[in-house]
């Protein structure tokens, strides 16, 4: 909680210092066309965990884990000579994490290196919309990197709208190309042999996991209260999917590392629906139905009722249902047969429900907040989620628009 | 039963796009509404992140399918 207040106060000086001199307004035509920041967006969160099924020490122990998640964006619009809007776009997110289990990996130190891991991901993105010709285009490049994960991944997307602007149709493909360093836990980094300890060739090296991500939707206005989108994904993953220092412990006693499938098939589709009921009460809905070839099948269910006491100020109350069966691999600690091809004892495989509740509050004025002229809009967020498997997260974020 | 829940949703679907209105632009004050957005909120990015991690079900929300992390 400290941290994001100091997150906050942080954001609050650089929005001062940035906005100390404002520029002289552009006059002439072929000034407005030049490139200028049009809006800032930072998100800060905290998040904590407790549970006690660890996948690190074979689905039993303790996963406690906190998360202060940053993240900055940037985005500068340019009109051209043929009065297209480019938007470029600039983010670096920033999480530091601790993990009681990761510390598991190599229980043979106090507290070693994995305990806490800071992951920054920067990206890059710009679109073009063609007001006339009613489409818009982008593409952005994402990386990730933190102490065993490397990510870089690039997106293309399209979008055409409707003469009236009423509906809008939209594609987008994703490629993440990412590379994991094998860490395995301590004990099964080499074998006991009559003449010595010899090193485990298969806990050494990086390995690959590629992702392929398809996305459609189509966004449709049904009345003057109502408007739906349909949203679809098919996605592909290949390579390293299982994590190869978490544990499974077996029936006999052995253990080994969890062992899944080079390949994954997932297919989402989602409905978001939000309707304006009187002056004051917005609904807004989401369901997915999720389904994929390791035998997970998963239902979700969220609602969330703002209520607007003005035009700047909003409170909103959500509720979040999920439900997933099990894959095929997963079994608790001590309940896979060593003779298995696929086995986890990760809990996020298992079967479970989970709960989602919290509120929302919303401040947003083009004249400012707190005293901030360019300060749009202020968002403050909480939740509480709870699984059946006894995993308990609390997360806070807070969220400021500038303009 | 969870597929008699899936046919009501797709049949809402077909039914609330054949009823559609032509709203014209001086009509979508509640339509555009900032509230009225239908994506999810900039607060809900740090919770769709760690929902990839802890679940196994991801995507057809705006956000990601996988890939990018070490999550499922």
């Amino acid at each position: 909680m400290q941290k994001l207040f100091l997150g906050a106060s942080a954001f609050y000086l650089s929005i001062v210092c940035s906005f100390a001199q404002s520029p002289a307004p552009d006059s002439a035509a072929y000034q407005s066309r030049k490139l200028k920041l049009d809006e800032v967006d930072f998100v800060s969160s905290y998040y904590v965990q407790d549970g006690n099924h660890s996948a690190v020490t074979g689905g039993k122990g303790d996963e406690h884990l906190t998360d202060f998640a940053n993240a900055l964006q940037l985005n500068f619009l340019r009109t051209d000579s043929r009065q297209r809007l480019h938007t470029f776009g600039l983010e670096l997110g920033i999480d530091h994490y601790t993990s009681a289990s990761s510390d598991k990996i190599d229980s043979t130190t106090i507290s070693s290196a994995s305990s806490a891991d800071t992951r920054y991901y920067p990206s890059l993105s710009w679109s073009m919309h063609d007001e006339p010709k009613h489409y818009t285009v982008g593409v952005g490049l994402l990386f990730s990197t933190e102490y065993d994960y490397f990510s870089s991944g690039a997106f293309v997307s399209y979008s055409k709208f409707s003469e009236d602007n009423n509906r809008e149709l939209g594609l987008k493909f994703n490629v993440f190309l990412d590379s994991w360093k094998v860490i395995y836990p301590v004990e099964l980094r080499g074998f006991d042999t009559p003449t010595g300890r010899i090193e485990n060739p298969a806990a050494r090296g990086t390995k690959p996991r590629n992702t392929y991500n398809g996305s459609f939707s189509l966004l449709q206005v049904i009345s003057k209260r109502l408007q739906v989108a349909l949203l679809a994904d098919v996605a592909y993953q290949s390579g390293q999917l299982g994590t190869l220092y978490q544990r499974v412990y077996f029936t006999d006693g052995s253990h080994n590392v969890e062992r899944l499938p080079e390949s994954r098939f997932k297919l989402p589709v989602g409905l978001r629906s939000n309707y304006f009921l009187g002056d004051k009460i917005v609904f807004r809905s989401f369901y997915r139905y999720y389904t994929d070839d390791w035998g997970i099948s998963a239902h979700t269910l969220e609602l969330e009722v703002p209520y607007k006491f003005s035009p700047f100020f909003s409170v909103s109350p959500f509720y979040r249902y999920f439900t997933q069966t099990a894959a095929d691999y997963f079994a608790p600690y001590r309940q896979h047969q060593a003779s298995e091809e696929f086995y986890t004892s990760d809990f996020d495989l298992s079967a479970f429900d989970s709960h989602f509740i919290g509120t929302n509050v919303r401040f947003n004025s083009a004249n400012g907040i707190l005293g901030i002229n360019h300060l749009n809009t202020l968002e403050l967020r909480y939740g509480h989620y709870s699984r059946t498997n006894g995993l308990q997260a609390n997360i806070i974020t807070l969220a400021a628009t500038v303009k | 039963m969870k597929n008699r829940i899936a046919l009501l949703f797709s049949g809402a679907i077909l039914l609330g796009l054949s009823s559609c209105q032509s709203v014209k632009e001086y009509n979508k004050m509640y339509l555009n509404d900032s509230e009225m957005a239908l994506t999810a909120r900039k607060t809900q990015k740090s919770e769709m992140n760690f929902m990839l991690y802890r679940e196994g079900a991801s995507g057809a929300n705006g956000g990601k399918t996988g890939g990018g992390c070490g999550c499922n």
